[in-house]
């Protein structure tokens, strides 16, 4: 298959034998180990658990290590490059550091009220609440919905949909003490009102979150926060 | 907070523009059955209080809707943001408000 990367200086292109079960991010591995080895690449785990290893193949923003060149091959042909919306440090790897950034900026770090003296609180499985979270919380961080995200594209102070879905899922924790302050930090131009409803993000989400669902949420907990006087 | 009571604002004028225009839209349909005249119109609006308020909560719903959903469209496309767009949308928001109600009130008296 001919392979088109977008790299740092130019896009380059190389011809890569094809294999059965074949994942782009092995393509990418071929190409840096056999062709040349100057290529800068991501990855880690390879199973699609780390998160790193994201770029954006035939156009769109993917997974690579869980994404089968069968799927996503067109007349013979792959063109990959770095994620969207994130700074390129060379050829395939992104500065992720707004990204994460923007986590920290929605309060997405949890808040608890006990102490080893405490009882453990008690977490009710099939409460609307942690039905609620649980939608959320297997985000691995891979930055393929932020990639994806038109908002985000034109509004660089976006939280974007993952910062976002982090906040929503630690809102929905019944252990979290720091509602309103989180509801504070995602309400606004750059929060959960500025997202269009699009659904980029949970089209592409290689988890099948729905940031979507998430922000819409949000946007009823800030509404219900400000009528009441507490954002 | 401001913007989420924008937002609100949007979602509540929202849900009456939905019912104004479905009742604006059967009632031209209406309207047309037997060719259109003004005075076929003014004879149904002038001196009708119902229909005056009917189309001043209209003309209130879209003053307040249009503005707020203009607001990201000129942030994102014309990259304006600050006290400067604000100020242009409270106007936007007078003149939509004013010219809207010169007609429902020139329909009325």
């Amino acid at each position: 298959m001919r392979v088109l990367v977008k790299r740092s200086s130019a896009v380059q292109e190389f011809e890569v034998p094809r294999h059965p079960s074949q994942t782009v991010l092995d393509v990418v591995t071929y190409i840096q180990r056999k062709l040349d080895p100057t290529l800068a690449y991501r990855f880690a785990c390879r199973v699609g658990m780390c998160g790193s290893c994201a770029m954006t193949v035939n156009g769109a923003p993917r997974w690579t290590c869980r994404t089968h060149v069968d799927r996503v091959l067109k007349n013979n042909e792959l063109a990959i490059g770095p994620l969207r919306n994130l700074p390129v440090i060379r050829d395939l790897v992104t500065d992720m550091r707004e990204f994460f950034d923007k986590w920290a900026r929605a309060q997405g770090r949890f808040r608890g009220g006990r102490t080893k003296h405490d009882d453990f609180e008690k977490v009710i499985p099939d409460s609307p609440e942690r039905k609620a979270a649980d939608a959320g919380i297997e985000c691995i961080g891979c930055a393929v919905c932020y990639s994806a995200c038109n908002v985000v594209a034109a509004n660089p102070q976006y939280l974007g949909p993952a910062a976002l879905n982090r906040a929503w899922t630690l809102l929905k924790d019944a252990r979290s003490v720091d509602a309103i302050e989180k509801l504070r930090a995602v309400a606004g131009d750059a929060g959960c009102h500025a997202c269009h409803t699009h659904m980029d993000c949970t089209e592409r989400c290689p988890k099948h979150i729905s940031p979507t669902a998430a922000i819409a949420g949000l946007k009823r907990a800030t509404a219900t926060a400000a009528l009441k006087g507490e954002l | 907070m401001t913007q989420t009571l924008l937002w609100l604002a949007q979602r509540i004028t929202a849900v009456i523009l939905a019912v104004c225009v479905v009742v604006h839209l059967a009632t031209i349909i209406y309207a047309v059955q037997g060719g259109l005249t003004a005075a076929e119109i003014l004879g149904r609006t002038r001196g009708n209080t119902a229909w005056l308020a009917f189309y001043s909560l209209f003309v209130f719903a879209a003053a307040i809707h249009a503005p707020i959903g203009l607001r990201p469209v000129l942030g994102e496309w014309l990259r304006w943001r600050g006290a400067s767009r604000e100020a242009f949308l409270i106007l936007f928001s007078v003149m939509l408000l004013a010219t809207g109600m010169r007609a429902a009130l020139a329909v009325f008296a």
